[in-house]
């Protein structure tokens, strides 16, 4: 195996995703698979090769700093599944 | 009269002769809608009343003898990943169930500016990861040349509604085939335009540097037509090409006299169809007698690109997908505290297909994994990459099937994603290579549509246009309609 169910378990942390035991070993199983198909990519030589994360040839595309109408607030908070006072709200994330 | 299985660039005639008017033929496609959607259900949120509306707008203007554009008044779908101002955009996710974006992607923007008329949205797998409809979180959409096939994805569901005279035209995006396969299942015309050649604000993101918008339609001159009208620079997409955009129907040229056609042959992979196999031979037999030159060519990294793909696409897929948290639009389940607010948001809402995503691109970017997985993906597609540049070098197009078959039943590879990964086998490495490419019917195999496949460089849509408009006149697929209550 490539990968374990306690490795699985962990990427489902990182994730934000929780899983019952039945299918974190379903996961497991399924990406294995996959990972396994991606091991052809072992078989080439790529320790000269540039990697690519963009086919375009693009950098730092920049635009003059001019002030436009941007979105207003009520339709900015239109879709929040709780909002108070002009901010979305969201469960206390310190302790006091 | 059944306007709904005409062709745009027709229907435009008919519109501007005051033939028909654009509220008689928008209620012709309203009426199918109401007679199939219960078999294909292409649609998840229709919106017949603002078409209806927009229609009379295109009336008024004609009346008053204004020139109107080729999509004025023309009906059409939009896939429902494509923001759309004060109609829900769902990507077919319970997660974004009640989502109505604040502002208009920029082709919504065009298109209104065109005066088309927008029938609905349309069905999808699950924020664009699949290639059948099966994975989207409301239902499965229909292949209307059999009710018990798949339609293809993940656009299914602007193929199918186009295919059973829903639509006209539609917008579909395309990630990996997204685009092609549904065309090529549906026995339509897909293209993937060059990336950065439409502009992608305003589609909700699946993998960033794949995703690209393109048409859905019955012909060659309706891509063409639709290309016109949503291509160009877009100072909101900072990956969008700053370049003029030609008239694309000036290269619907029946001649192909001198084009050089490049044949891979690892496109021809073991597990293609026979049927599917001596549609594409005899349709580059038939390029040849029209004057077409053809060559076999070896792109010999098409079969890391695969495995690239899968690596490369969930990895951004899972940062993209961060943003559903329950914090600032989407559902939210209440958790313990705010991490746990998050889990069960997202456990909750998101499809198994989208989880297994998030899960396979949350582990090939972590820490001691990334090299191995998504820095060698990203190597790998520098060499696919290569391929098609060699490959342009000595050949105008490249000509493979769309996908190694006609499409499959609905349940057939819905419990191993990695058959299902294996259709996408000959539309990713274009993807990966930002290259644009066209997806045409050139013959049926036990009665359903196949899928031909064309690919230029860079910027060469009108040669793929040119090459298209050349195939679909001198043969007859484009003119069949799906027999959808035929064969049920």
């Amino acid at each position: 195996m490539r990968i374990t169910c306690k490795d699985v378990a962990n990427v489902a942390l990182l994730s934000r995703l929780e899983f019952s035991e039945s299918e974190i070993e379903t996961f497991t199983g399924q990406m294995d698979a996959i990972l396994q198909y991606a091991e052809v990519l072992n078989k080439l030589n790529v320790e000269n090769v540039e990697p690519m994360a963009h086919v375009l040839p693009l950098k730092n595309v920049m635009r003059a700093d001019e002030a436009k109408p941007s979105l207003p607030r009520e339709l900015a908070l239109s879709n929040a599944p709780e909002q108070e006072d002009g901010y979305f709200k969201v469960p206390k994330i310190m302790e006091g | 009269m059944e306007l709904f299985k005409y062709t745009a660039h027709q229907l435009h005639e008919k519109l501007v002769s005051k033939e028909v008017s654009a509220v008689e033929l928008t209620k012709n496609v309203l009426a199918r809608v109401d007679a199939v959607e219960n078999d294909v259900k292409s649609y998840i949120t229709q919106t017949g009343d603002s078409a209806l509306a927009q229609a009379e707008a295109v009336d008024a203007k004609i009346k008053q003898g204004q020139a109107i554009s080729m999509l004025a008044g023309i009906p059409g779908a939009l896939k429902d990943n494509i923001c759309t101002q004060g109609i829900k955009t769902t990507c077919a996710s319970k997660i974004l169930a009640e989502f109505v974006p604040p502002y208009n992607a920029t082709v919504v923007e065009k298109l209104m500016t065109a005066d088309t008329v927008i029938i609905g949205k349309a069905n999808m797998d699950e924020f664009a990861m699949g290639g059948s409809t099966e994975n989207s979180g409301f239902f499965t959409t229909h292949n209307p040349w059999d009710l018990r096939a798949v339609p293809g994805g993940s656009s299914g569901g602007s193929a199918a509604a186009v295919a059973a005279g829903q639509a006209i035209w539609s917008l579909g995006s395309d990630t990996g085939g997204s685009i092609r396969q549904p065309a090529a299942y549906c026995g339509l015309v897909g293209m993937k335009p060059t990336y950065g050649r439409v502009s992608r604000y305003g589609l909700v993101a699946y993998a960033s540097s794949l995703d690209q918008i393109g048409p859905i339609t019955r012909d060659v001159t309706d891509c063409a037509h639709v290309l016109n009208i949503i291509c160009g620079h877009d100072a909101k997409d900072s990956t969008s090409i700053n370049t003029l955009v030609p008239d694309y129907t000036k290269a619907l040229v029946n001649n192909v006299k001198g084009l050089k056609i490049g044949l891979p042959r690892e496109y021809f992979v073991s597990g293609m169809d026979s049927e599917v196999e001596r549609a594409i031979n005899k349709a580059i037999e038939q390029l040849v007698a029209l004057g077409a030159e053809y060559k076999e060519i070896s792109m010999p990294h098409t079969e890391y690109a695969l495995s690239a793909y899968y690596l490369l696409a969930p990895a951004e897929a899972s940062t993209n997908l961060a943003r559903y948290d329950g914090v600032s639009f989407g559902k939210r389940v209440e958790g313990n505290d705010i991490v746990d607010m998050y889990k069960k948001t997202r456990s909750e809402f998101f499809g198994a297909e989208v989880k297994r995503r998030i899960m396979l691109g949350t582990y090939a970017l972590s820490a001691g994994y990334q090299d191995a997985y998504y820095l060698k993906a990203l190597k790998v597609r520098t060499l696919v990459k290569q391929d098609f540049d060699k490959a342009f070098e000595n050949v105008d197009v490249i000509i493979t099937p769309t996908a190694p078959t006609t499409a499959f039943r609905i349940g057939e590879k819905a419990n191993d994603p990695l058959a299902m990964y294996l259709q996408d086998v000959c539309t990713i490495p274009v993807n990966l290579a930002g290259v644009p490419a066209v997806s045409i019917p050139c013959g049926f195999a036990a009665n359903m549509p196949i899928g031909l496949q064309i690919i230029a460089k860079p910027l060469a849509e009108e040669t793929l246009i040119r090459t298209a408009y050349t195939f679909e006149q001198n043969n007859d697929y484009h003119k069949g309609f799906a027999t959808l209550g035929e064969v049920k």
